[in-house]
């Protein structure tokens, strides 16, 4: 019954597609609304509710001294995960990430190591021995969509809003941890031939493939991550990926400036 | 990621002597594994892989299947002495990852409504691995694929670009990839010049994206000629054989 709902929605968002319309009533190019709240979570050092639309995710940041890595032995350690609790949507399950959370956390975490926002080498505490270690959760409350995008706004702006927490581990006073980019994620989808951004839970669905791109302050692009049965021109490709550059720029303004730990 | 080491020699060669739009040596032999529907060996420089497909068949458990269409799975995975130091055997978060977009890559080509309810198997097993083993491994399947007689929109072909030493160049070796700015494996079916796979991290201007892409897609090009005679090469054989 519900594959067939599937269709006949997959057939009327193509159809509005074609007329130049979506769902919603957005322009093509649009996000949804879109609201940051920081520092919800007293407990952690750095937190984000982010709202885009329907879609709800909670981002929270830790930090704890541990050991690094043997091969980068006077730089912080970075940990992302996401978890696509059961809560946010029924097609959700209880258990270890499957793919999509695992995917999800790591084009979060490629991001934002790949734009070097985070100078892990300030979180050195004694080289070799002990360095802060940055764990990114990601918690999605409600799937409507776009999870990417929610998550990695999430994720930045919780970083960007941390305190390192010396005091508790008797390392002197704390910190705002050194932020040095704002990578935003914008997503878009191939809806029908066009480019649609931020796509909602239906357009996702109907949707033959989808194209994130993560993209900085300057205008450079530190990731980027194609995903769905479909694929795109090398030309629609390239409009796709400056059509999200564009719009990570209004984001950016629009969300991340000016934020800094309280 | 800045190198400290030089990438580019002063002749403008990279340090194992190819020119930037270079690939390495490919090698790619059909039909290599008895019990499997199709497989092929894929040699990329120093990266081997293997690749078997099986199906299409019934597919267990039955909630899984599809009623419309075959469900394609894909197994990437790594043999714990393909890397320098051992990898502990079974799945990451890497190799879950890299299964999932694989997979994504070579669906948009296969007719999956052909063969409603059933699946259609992928197996990936990277045996030395020199970067670039995602697309090495998407390259193996897809001629696989093709091997076992499923029913295709054309063949995969994937490779990575990258930039070194402030150049964007194809194709990178693990040395590169460790020291360079930028890594991005991409895939396309040629016949129909559609991009199935496009990952990207690094760090790099709206620019050099673009002669990045249109560099994996000349690269992407190269190799699907390789492909199609390799395959053309096992079916002129096996005509000609006698039969018993």
């Amino acid at each position: 019954m519900s594959e067939v709902l599937d269709e006949i929605r997959k057939d009327y968002l193509f159809n509005l597609v074609r007329k130049g319309r979506r769902i919603d009533g957005r322009a093509f190019k649009d996000f949804r609304e879109l609201r940051v709240k920081t520092n919800v979570i007293s407990k952690a050092e750095g937190s984000a509710w982010v709202e885009l639309g329907q879609t709800e995710v909670l981002v929270g940041v830790k930090l704890q001294p541990g050991e690094p890595y043997p091969d980068t032995p006077d730089k912080g350690v970075m940990i992302t995960n996401a978890e696509l609790v059961p809560l946010a949507s029924p097609t959700f399950e209880p258990g270890p990430p499957d793919e999509n959370g695992i995917e999800l956390a790591r084009v979060v975490d490629r991001g934002i190591r790949e734009s070097g926002a985070i100078d892990l080498e300030k979180l050195c505490i004694e080289e070799g021995e002990k360095v802060w270690i940055i764990f990114i959760d990601v918690h999605v409350l409600n799937h409507d969509g776009n999870l990417m995008d929610a998550s990695a706004l999430g994720a930045i702006a919780s970083l960007m809003t941390a305190k390192i927490p010396c005091e508790r581990y008797g390392l002197g006073d704390d910190e705002p941890l050194p932020v040095r980019d704002s990578p935003v994620s914008v997503t878009a989808v191939d809806i029908a031939g066009e480019i649609l951004i931020d796509p909602n839970l239906y357009e996702e669905s109907a949707a033959s493939c989808r194209l994130t791109v993560i993209s900085n302050a300057d205008g450079s692009i530190s990731a980027m991550q194609k995903g769905g049965i479909g694929g795109l021109s090398p030309e629609k490709t390239k409009d796709a990926v400056k059509m999200c550059v564009e719009s990570a720029k209004e984001i950016r303004d629009k969300v991340l400036r000016g934020l800094k730990p309280t | 990621m800045s190198s400290e080491i030089k990438l580019i020699r002063e002749d403008g060669r990279r340090l194992d002597g190819r020119l930037p739009d270079e690939l390495r040596p490919i090698k790619i032999e059909v039909g290599v594994l008895k019990r499997a529907d199709g497989s092929c060996y894929f040699e990329l420089g120093k990266n081997k892989v293997i690749a078997a497909v099986y199906g299409p068949r019934e597919l267990h458990p039955r909630h899984a299947q599809d009623a419309r269409r075959a469900v394609v799975r894909f197994r990437y995975n790594m043999a714990p002495f393909s890397v320098e130091e051992r990898r502990r055997p079974g799945p990451d978060r890497r190799s879950v990852e890299i299964s999932k977009v694989s997979r994504e890559a070579l669906e948009p080509v296969i007719i999956t409504e052909y063969y409603p309810r059933a699946a259609i198997d992928i197996f990936v097993e990277v045996l030395e691995s020199d970067a670039g083993t995602r697309t090495a491994g998407i390259n193996a399947a897809s001629v696989a694929l093709a091997d076992a007689g499923i029913p295709m929109k054309g063949l995969v072909s994937a490779v990575a670009v990258g930039k070194i030493d402030g150049q964007i160049v194809l194709d990178l070796t693990s040395e590169e990839d460790q020291h360079g700015e930028m890594d991005m494996p991409v895939a396309m079916v040629t016949r129909t010049n559609t991009i199935t796979l496009l990952q990207m991290d690094g760090r790099v201007t709206m620019e050099e994206f673009e002669k990045a892409l249109d560099l994996a897609v000349a690269g992407c090009r190269r190799i699907y000629e390789l492909q199609r005679k390799a395959l053309i090469e096992k079916y002129s054989e096996s005509r000609t054989e006698e039969i018993p």
